[in-house]
């Protein structure tokens, strides 16, 4: 069984769901065994949830879809990247 | 994919959330704004290189991250700078301690929801040099795998995890020094126990 510094180290890879199966199944044993651990691994995976939720999108300015589409339209129409080309150097002059 | 009407249609239902993205990235909404329009632009045209069947999202915000990485960033004078206090393990985890105790009727996750405002942690984030700031939003905000943030930055999954780490460590320790700066706990001496 893998101890609390080995457990620790492994806690952020974890939490983020990549830990190799052998790899998870001992830090699995050792939180089953640790309290210390285990609260350690609750903090960060709770902490990990309030971060995301701080996060919350903003609305898109309701001419950006338009202008997104209308790249799309004119490439369409106009078959080739000659249009789009324009476009994206307009915008990068900008 | 069968054509670009048939491209351009799946991509759009991304456009709220690769907007979303940019402006954490880009910091501004007109920087936002142009980095989303030639994200799609660039897809559009180049969407012969998308692989049918793979993750289109992922391929989406891998244009977005470059888009930004090669022109927004130069041009915000953000240098690529790599490197990082190291922060040791459980920082804030070991000094809210105190906290935990004071409102344990409560969960932990309440309480870190209170303890912190919208604007701190962004602000936390905000503070990482890109070259962390990156990797951590990309996984923790945007939830991509290690292995997709790798692809999407062209560096190896090590690396991503080392930034990634790291990164979140600095971000927590941020958030601890605001915790303490409003008073919400007391610093605990640097030589702590444990």
């Amino acid at each position: 069984m893998a101890d609390c510094n080995e457990t620790l180290r492994e806690l952020q890879t974890y939490l983020d769901g990549e830990l190799g199966e052998e790899a998870k199944q001992l830090v699995d044993e050792h939180l089953f065994e640790c309290t210390d651990c285990m609260q350690a691994f609750d903090f960060h995976a709770e902490l990990k949830m309030v971060i995301v939720s701080k996060f919350k999108p903003g609305e898109m300015p309701t001419d950006l879809m338009a202008k997104i589409e209308a790249c799309f339209g004119t490439d369409l129409l106009s078959g080739e990247s000659a249009s789009d080309a324009g476009n994206a150097g307009e915008t990068a002059d900008r | 994919m069968a054509d670009r009407g048939v491209f351009a249609e799946q991509a759009m239902q991304y456009a709220p959330q690769l907007y979303a993205a940019a402006l954490r990235l880009a910091r501004n909404q007109a920087d936002a704004e142009d980095l989303v329009q030639e994200t799609f632009l660039k897809a559009y045209r180049g969407f012969g290189g998308f692989e049918e069947g793979s993750n289109l999202r992922a391929w989406l915000y891998r244009i977005l991250t470059n888009n930004y990485i090669n022109s927004y960033r130069s041009r915000q004078r953000r240098p690529d700078e790599s490197d990082l206090a190291d922060v040791e393990d459980l920082y804030l985890y070991r000094r809210l301690d105190q906290l935990e105790h004071a409102l344990s009727s409560r969960s932990a996750e309440d309480q870190l929801l209170d303890l912190f405002t919208d604007d701190e942690v962004k602000s936390a984030l905000e503070a990482l040099p890109d070259a962390f700031r990156i990797p951590v939003l990309l996984a923790d905000v945007e939830e991509f795998s290690y292995k997709e943030i790798a692809e999407m930055l062209d560096l190896p999954i090590g690396t991503v995890m080392s930034r990634l780490h790291r990164g979140r460590k600095a971000m927590h320790k941020q958030l601890y020094e605001f915790a303490v700066g409003q008073g919400l706990v007391q610093r605990t001496s640097e030589t702590q126990p444990q």
